[in-house]
């Protein structure tokens, strides 16, 4: 009787139920369920909402193991306790505190990315470069709120839509914070279709918004090759703390168009790309460990995060208002919203928003162009803020 | 790591977002000089102007160019080149008619 006793009441203590000593576990796994629902019901960035919502359930689940974020929160990492008593999200994690996750997922954009629509209308740069603002107006609201400038810089580049980006500036400048930035980042970049229209309407009139553009010329090519190699030089001798992202979005860019590594190019578009970002999704998940993340913190960085995207989009907007004025008319500054990164949601959004406003607009590869720019534009501004603050 | 106050963080964010106008900025200089390059370079396989020999493919697939008309209406010249087409046994599209002209009544 007395081993019944014994094994049932060992097997409880075992148990990952006698292991809930806090009840904001329960509250966290809670909330990666209800995570999955937006990623799985929802349709939120689900190909790295889904992974990174689990990645926070196996992370709470208490006694699993499978990650120690007292690993990670020295200064200098041990790898030989990773090597020795890490579970397996300790493992898949050593890609993110490495930056290789983030930088392979942009080999995979730039290889997806047609870089054409930017090529043919140089201008949309300056859109891409616009719509940045909110990272600097996310970086000034942080510091009034009381972050420390390496905190309040990984939050602000939420505004750049970039969730690769995003990962890459927190885990160099604030590693504890790498869940809920991720989060708000993928949350509010699926969120765009519900953000920008509202502001997009309230900047722009209904004349500006009809606005048919000319049809963008073919580009060469040849210009589509000398292309990633140029930026490359042209932006690592610039700003050689983005040479691991402009360099592996270029690569993977040059992939695609150099038209002799297709079979490479397919590789980072597909099989590469859908790995990184199930190792990278429940990898970051699994930071968002409830001691850390159940904080005002978080509650701070989700209203900053929606702050930056809607400053980011007014950016655009406005900037795209001087360009149509400029232009005397050719320019919708719809296109303008797109310049935040988020390919190719942003720029769907304008073509809907111009469409709406007259049927026959068809505003799309235009806002691509300020859509790719921003890609670039975000990583940029990111290499500015690990200068100041790295 | 230096903190900065809130109104460096201001000047900072200025900076900041002037710095990536400018690369952004001198990166569309680059891509206009590309694009001049590779115009300069590869001269024959600009999209833009199609070979005289792919415009008149292009010519037989629907249409058959502007055909200027000297002195007769519309209707006539229709006619011609209808009648035309029916003497040469060859579809209308597939004609190239570049001018009509009335020699006399």
């Amino acid at each position: 009787m007395h081993m019944i006793r014994d094994i049932i009441f060992g097997l409880w203590e075992s148990s990952g139920l006698a292991g809930i000593a806090d009840p904001r576990q329960i509250i966290m796994i809670l909330i990666s369920c209800f995570l999955l629902y937006l990623g799985i019901k929802k349709k939120f960035e689900p190909l790295l909402l889904v992974g990174i919502a689990f990645g926070m359930l196996l992370t709470n689940l208490p006694m699993s193991g499978l990650y120690h974020p007292e690993f990670w929160s020295l200064a200098e990492v041990n790898y030989s306790d990773v090597f020795h008593s890490g579970g397996l999200l300790d493992f898949l994690y050593i890609g993110v505190k490495t930056g290789i996750y983030p930088s392979l997922i942009f080999l995979g954009v730039g290889a997806m990315t047609d870089f054409g629509p930017m090529l043919s209308n140089p201008k949309s740069l300056l859109l891409g470069a616009a719509a940045q603002l909110g990272i600097y107006c996310a970086l000034i609201l942080a510091i009034v709120l009381g972050f420390p400038g390496n905190v309040a810089a990984a939050i602000a580049i939420i505004g750049g839509a970039d969730g690769p980006t995003a990962i890459y500036v927190t885990k160099i400048l604030a590693p504890e914070y790498l869940g809920p930035i991720a989060i708000a980042a993928y949350s509010y970049m699926a969120l765009i279709p519900l953000i920008q229209p509202p502001i997009m309407r309230a900047l722009t009139t209904q004349k500006e918004r009809e606005i048919k553009m000319d049809q963008l010329r073919e580009v060469s090519k040849l210009e589509k090759i000398i292309f990633p190699i140029a930026v490359t030089i042209f932006t690592v001798l610039i700003l050689p703390s983005v040479a691991p992202l402009i360099g592996c979005l270029m690569l993977g860019n040059l992939f695609r168009e150099c038209g002799v590594t297709d079979r490479l190019s397919d590789t980072a578009q597909n099989a590469l790309m859908n790995i990184v970002t199930i190792f990278l999704g429940v990898s970051v998940g699994a930071t968002a460990i409830y001691s850390r993340f159940l904080s005002l913190d978080t509650i701070k960085i989700i209203f900053i995060g929606l702050f930056a995207f809607s400053f980011s989009t007014v950016g655009g907007l406005l900037f795209g208002k001087l360009m149509c004025r400029l232009s005397k008319g050719k320019i919708n500054p719809l296109i303008g919203s797109a310049g935040v990164s988020a390919v190719p949601m942003a720029a769907r959004v304008s073509q809907i928003e111009g469409q709406k406003a007259n049927p026959s607009n068809f505003l799309l590869m235009h806002a691509m162009g300020p859509n790719v720019a921003g890609v670039i534009g975000s990583a940029v501004a990111a290499g500015f803020l690990l200068y100041i603050y790295g | 790591m230096v903190e900065y106050s809130i109104w460096e963080t201001i000047l900072l964010s200025v900076l900041g977002i002037i710095a990536v106008f400018i690369v952004l900025a001198v990166l569309m200089l680059f891509i206009k000089v590309i694009t001049f390059v590779s115009r300069v370079a590869g001269g024959k396989e600009k999209p833009a102007t199609p070979a005289a020999s792919d415009k008149l493919a292009a010519y037989a697939k629907g249409s058959c160019g502007d055909v200027k008309l000297h002195n007769v209406p519309d209707k006539d010249a229709a006619m011609i080149m209808a009648i035309v087409a029916d003497k040469l046994k060859t579809p209308l599209n597939e004609l190239r008619f570049i001018s009509i002209k009335m020699i006399g009544e």
